[in-house]
């Protein structure tokens, strides 16, 4: 599976509206989506897909159900600079690691990000196994844009 | 059919606004005789007294004709409604093993619930058995693991089948759930046709919203076909299929959206159901759906009048629906989860209070009240209890529950009803133009296109720019965002529980006679090719000799394939 580009491909629902983070400057920031593992919800990774590419990243969404190895093999197809991977099944103590892991293994120096649903208690865990940041529901858009934007800074 | 499929309802506002029909005084006293003996002739209950807390008495009813029970039950699908008997408090709960939620369950009853409501994990909801690569991490985690009949027995151990309704939350490999809680009734003595309840089993709303598909469509389809078949011969007092715009809604459409999507999956199993050759007034009436509660009260008031209007027109002038039953659309109701917070998540109580009370004024047979900390993780049950006492609030002390439709005649409510109606019966023609006259056809085309996704995105986006933006206020989270202290007493699910379902998994594959099974998934692969083979039985010899739900599903994706979503963001 390619997945969908949704790099400035369709006008924002509302055109009227003004985007809440402004497009950088710089090179636009490349990041893969994801769904990781048999985890159907995906209102807010497709949300999240359209707020990032309104502030001007280049965003793939590769879409449910995906492995670990997909994910990197996505990453090194599209040179990504960053990995955002949905999870709200309560999985995520299992599979961000792995994640993390998996792109170590391939060699690549690029940031994975969690968001979802996930206790304030496991925050501390994914950091410590290497997740570069954790969003929550409720995490303002400009928020969003900023974590991502220093994760990849600070890879 | 033909014949059905090229008519329409009247759609126009002014001439289906029940409260702007012209009623002569004469009809309206009969319509007025005939609530009265129908109340007459209902049971009521006995354990309160129908009056406010200052002891003024109250009618049953108020208001005008046409009354709740009468067509096109707008105010109610009963004549006496909670009168004769409260919604049913149907608690959803499923988490780790089998025996862990056998316990919820009977915590449950004990607490005064009065149907159980089961929640499985998401390998089981997607057909993988536990020791699936594709399961790791998942097992027991956003509800129970059921790998084999083994577990269906332990997750309803002493709970007696012919006296509980139990709800299934299953989809995809519904059947095979099925198969296994009428072998677990039939091994304790309970026969099949003694079974009340529900399995969802609305594979429509899986490529539209929640995403837990197995096979395309159309073998889909088949496959509930078959069920509704079944039921409708074998288990009576069983509902095979409950309509479900819950999820729909979860995934970020408006509340038009979901009342038309849903029921446009509706009229699409109906007419699925009826091109197999089943009368319609055999099946119809054991349809039931499942609708959200959202917080903006009245918006969700109006959707729930204007479904049971909808539906009760639809089956009768389109489909051509003859008996009463056929034209009720009774549904069970969830507060918004997606709607609950996790800043400040005790005030989740309140926003769920509200909106449990909107779907009682609008009539629902059923309820489901959330846990405040369910944005956070599985509620505890501490959180489960208080959600519970919520929907007792209700009942008990805010007196909703004395009179039928007390919103009725409300101008506002009346308009919006109107409103909502007029919006869904813009989309049923956007569908039936795609189909060239069939729902169904239109839906499975809505399905490739990708009308549902896309435009359930749109609505996702919209609302969360409006949030973003502060034009819409969500209290706790971009506005009076102080005070926020999570809660730290979360319920967890280590990794001992999906150890412990793989050994229990090993042993039953151990025990069990490999012949057998492998002889039972060649004959339903047998009967899978013939469209005109009723796939039930095969499923349920399937889970008797212990075939394993992944083992079943493998089998059955070799005939009809899996399906694979178009990304669409």
């Amino acid at each position: 599976m390619t997945g969908a580009s949704v790099t400035g491909a369709e006008p924002s629902p509302d055109p009227t509206e003004a985007t809440d983070a402004e497009p950088s400057d710089l090179t636009p920031i490349r990041i893969v989506l994801a769904k990781l593992g048999l985890d159907g919800h995906d209102r807010g990774i497709k949300v999240v897909a359209r707020l990032m590419r309104d502030a001007g990243f280049e965003v793939v969404y590769l879409g449910l159900r995906q492995t670990v190895d997909m994910v990197v093999a996505a990453v090194e197809q599209e040179d990504a600079d960053a990995i955002g991977i949905s999870m709200l099944n309560g999985g995520h103590l299992t599979l961000a690691p792995r994640m993390v892991e998996a792109v170590r293994t391939a060699g690549l120096d690029v940031p994975v990000i969690i968001g979802g649903i996930v206790p304030d208690a496991d925050i501390a865990k994914l950091l410590e196994a290497g997740v570069a940041a954790v969003l929550t529901p409720g995490t303002p858009a400009e928020e969003l844009v900023r974590v991502v934007r220093g994760a990849v800074s600070g890879a | 059919m033909s014949d059905a499929n090229t008519r329409r309802p009247a759609t126009s506002h002014a001439d289906t606004s029940d409260t702007a029909q012209a009623v002569t005084s004469e009809a309206a006293a009969a319509a007025r005789a005939a609530y009265d003996a129908a109340f007459a002739a209902s049971p009521v209950r006995t354990d309160v007294d129908f009056e406010t807390l200052s002891g003024i008495p109250l009618e049953p009813v108020y208001g005008d004709a046409p009354f709740p029970g009468q067509y096109p039950y707008t105010r109610g699908v009963y004549a006496s409604m909670y009168r004769s008997k409260l919604w049913t408090m149907r608690m959803f709960a499923g988490f780790g093993t089998a025996e862990d939620t056998n316990a919820r369950f009977k915590e449950l009853l004990r607490a005064g619930g009065t149907g159980l409501s089961t929640a499985f994990d998401m390998p089981t909801l997607m057909g993988r058995d536990s020791d699936n690569e594709w399961a790791v991490g998942e097992v027991g985690r956003a509800g129970v693991a059921i790998d084999t009949l083994a577990d269906m027995e332990d997750l309803f151990a002493d709970i007696d089948l012919g006296s509980v309704s139990t709800s299934m939350t299953i989809n995809g490999p519904a059947p095979i759930l099925l198969a296994m809680y009428v072998a677990v009734a039939e091994g304790t003595g309970v026969p099949r046709k003694a079974l009340a309840g529900t399995i969802q089993n609305d594979i429509l709303k899986e490529y539209q919203a929640q995403k837990e598909y197995i096979f395309p469509p159309r073998p889909s389809m088949r496959i509930i076909t078959d069920m509704m078949r079944f039921t409708s011969a074998e288990m009576p007092k069983w509902h095979p299929v409950s309509i479900s715009g819950y999820h729909i809604r979860e995934a970020g459409s408006t509340a038009v959206q979901e009342l038309a999507f849903t029921l446009a999956n509706g009229f699409a199993y109906v007419e699925a159901a009826m091109a197999t050759g089943l009368p319609i007034d055999e099946f119809a009436p054991r349809l039931s759906f499942f609708f959200n509660s959202h917080s903006d009260f009245f918006e969700e008031i109006g959707k729930f009048r204007a479904a049971r209007r909808i539906w009760a027109r639809w089956m009768k002038e389109r489909y051509g629906a003859e008996q009463e039953r056929s034209l009720l659309l009774r549904f069970h109701t969830q507060t918004a989860g997606v709607s609950l917070t996790a800043q400040q998540p005790e005030i989740n109580i309140a926003r769920v209070a509200m909106q449990a009370l909107a779907g009682v004024l609008g009539g629902t047979q059923s309820l489901h009240t959330d846990s405040f900390d369910e944005a956070l993780a599985l509620p505890t049950e501490k959180a489960a209890r208080i959600a519970l006492r919520t929907q007792q609030l209700v009942a008990y002390e805010t007196g909703a529950a004395n009179v039928a439709d007390p919103l009725g005649g409300s101008h506002f409510v009346e308009w919006m009803t109107d409103e909502m109606e007029r919006r869904a019966e813009e989309i049923f023609e956007h569908l039936d133009d795609l189909g060239d006259g069939s729902i169904l056809e239109g839906v499975y085309r809505g399905i490739d296109n990708g009308y549902f996704t896309g435009s359930i995105a749109d609505a996702a986006y919209r609302f969360e720019r409006e949030v973003n933006s502060g034009r819409r206020i969500i209290v706790g989270v971009n506005e009076f965002t102080e005070g926020d202290e999570r809660s730290s007493n979360l319920l967890s699910i280590g990794q001992d529980t999906e150890d412990l379902q793989l050994k229990r998994l090993s042993t039953v594959k151990q025990a069990r006679s490999d012949a057998e099974v492998a002889a039972a998934l060649t004959r339903l692969q047998v009967d899978a090719r013939d469209a005109n083979t009723n796939l039930m039985p095969g499923f349920i010899d399937a889970v008797k000799v212990h075939a394993t739900e992944g083992e079943i599903v493998a089998a059955l994706e070799d005939v009809f394939g899996t399906y694979v979503e178009q990304v669409i963001v």
